[in-house]
């Protein structure tokens, strides 16, 4: 619970004695550099390969007569939208970006530098972590949104190259009853996992004390404390916008 | 001019620092001076504002930095400057943005204002063609002026320097131990130096505070210190068999 309370205050920190808006207009847009352009090889190759594999072994589950092909291509379309691309990339990007963000704040902390700008006069945690926060709340989404498109995309040549299904079957299956309101709750979860993510594994770098050891396990503990709260996260979401 | 009043604080349930009362003069170097795990650093940082103390106040040219407004401790902060113990350099920037970054943040001079300012307080420090190496790629000592010339490019009124010459060879001790006391008379800053060294004391100690176990046990000049009765005080000073044979011959 105090760990909670200390989370809620250094949140409510970001947004006070804040720098000029010129100022963050650079940061978030280096950040979204970091954080968004830098792991799109890493979704990419994940999304293709997880898309491949989820025709494959839908295709292995499904085989009877009564289950028209196109089956395949309709679960691999809703498991994209709904779990795959919004959470499993995710814990993806807890596992880059969050020990990314963690051990940069954790090396700042330890070696003075955020102590450097507290002193200039800075507020280190709106100056730091803010644009990190928001650079990742505006990347994610869009990262899910091509993670989506990758996965069908590596379902498809999957399942086409392979003879499981036909080009025809394939695409056809993913229009099939297609819900809109899927998309929406995909982006709705980019954003809370985003901003959880950004905002636990910063947390748990400001705070690091200590030296390099502690650095690592701050690291280590924010991609374990954003995986953990992506997951209850995607629960209360489901519940609540589905249940 | 720097007055602490009554500073006391503790961590949890070990009190750090007991009731430290003292004036810190303009255009002087002011040490505080202690073995390690005295509270030496972690009254410095109570003094720029790092940590808040539970108790007292500190006052610059008598204006209230614990208990004033925001805005008047935004103020103070744009009037220091302070060199870290281990440089404290932006890993993800180079020298000459490390060193404009104060002026980037604090002022809106114009860009070509502010490289000139760089170069200034680089060539200050004896520092030249070095504005687009990274900090990764000079020495310690070098990493030390950069963090001078950081902690002067935008003209303080009070600098703060957290043991300047730890890590560092006796040469270059020296070498920034002089670069400080020619900046603190060259342009009338108030300088606090922590620092457990010896040589400092001596040759740079125009006024000096002695803490031990959080407590200020003494106050005075270099002069002075060699010739107090306070046997704590002896104890740290004439530690080294190079300072018993100066001193106690």
């Amino acid at each position: 619970m105090r760990s909670l309370g200390k989370y809620v205050i250094f949140m409510g920190s970001l947004f006070t004695r804040r720098e000029t808006f010129n100022t963050y207009i650079r940061l978030i847009t280096q950040e979204c550099i970091n954080v968004g352009y830098n792991s799109l090889f890493i979704v990419g190759i994940v999304s293709i390969f997880m898309g491949a594999v989820t025709t494959i072994q839908t295709a292995f589950n499904l085989v009877s007569p009564f289950i028209p092909d196109y089956v395949i291509s309709l679960v691999v379309r809703d498991m994209a939208i709904l779990e795959l691309s919004p959470t499993i990339i995710a814990i993806i990007f807890a596992g880059k970006v969050g020990s990314s963000i963690a051990g940069e704040l954790g090396t700042m902390r330890i070696t003075e530098q955020i102590d450097a700008l507290e002193v200039m006069g800075i507020n280190a945690s709106s100056y730091l972590v803010l644009p990190k926060v928001i650079a990742c709340v505006i990347m994610y989404p869009m990262l899910v949104i091509l993670s989506i498109f990758l996965i069908l995309l590596g379902g498809y040549f999957a399942g086409t190259l392979t003879g499981i299904l036909s080009s025809v079957d394939y695409l056809y299956g993913i229009r099939y009853e297609f819900i809109e309101f899927n998309i929406t709750f995909a982006v709705i979860k980019a954003l809370a996992f985003s901003f959880l993510i950004a905002s636990i594994s910063s947390y748990k770098g400001f705070f690091t004390t200590g030296g390099s050891l502690e650095v690592g396990k701050a690291s280590t503990s924010a991609v374990t404390n954003s995986c953990i709260a992506v997951l209850l996260a995607d629960y209360a979401l489901a519940q609540l916008l589905m249940g | 001019m720097i007055e602490i009043n009554n500073i006391t604080k503790s961590f949890k349930e070990k009190q750090v620092l007991f009731d430290i009362s003292g004036t810190f003069f303009k255009g002087k170097n002011n040490l505080i001076i202690g073995s390690s795990g005295t509270g030496k650093s972690v009254l410095l940082k109570n003094i720029v504002g790092l940590i808040t103390p539970d108790f007292g106040d500190v006052k610059y040219n008598e204006r209230s930095f614990i208990n004033g407004s925001e805005q008047d401790r935004k103020q103070i902060r744009r009037e220091m400057g302070m060199l870290f113990q281990g440089s404290a350099l932006f890993d993800s920037k180079n020298i000459e943005e490390n060193v404009k970054f104060p002026l980037d943040i604090l002022t809106d001079f114009p860009e070509d204002e502010k490289i000139d300012r760089v170069n200034f307080c680089l060539e200050r420090v004896g520092l030249v063609n070095i504005n687009k190496k990274m900090p990764s790629e000079i020495s310690g000592g070098m990493k030390k002026r950069v963090g001078i010339a950081r902690a002067i490019v935008n003209k303080p009124n009070y600098l703060f320097c957290d043991e300047p010459n730890s890590g560092l060879d006796p040469q270059t001790s020296i070498k920034i131990d002089n670069l400080i006391k020619e900046i603190t008379s060259e342009y009338l800053i108030t300088t606090i130096i922590v620092t457990h060294d010896m040589n400092s004391v001596i040759e740079m100690g125009d006024h000096i505070m002695f803490l031990l176990e959080g407590k200020k046990l003494w106050e005075g000049t270099n002069d002075e210190i060699t010739k107090s009765d306070l046997k704590e005080l002896n104890d740290f000073v004439f530690a080294t068999q190079i300072m018993k044979q100066m001193y106690l011959r």
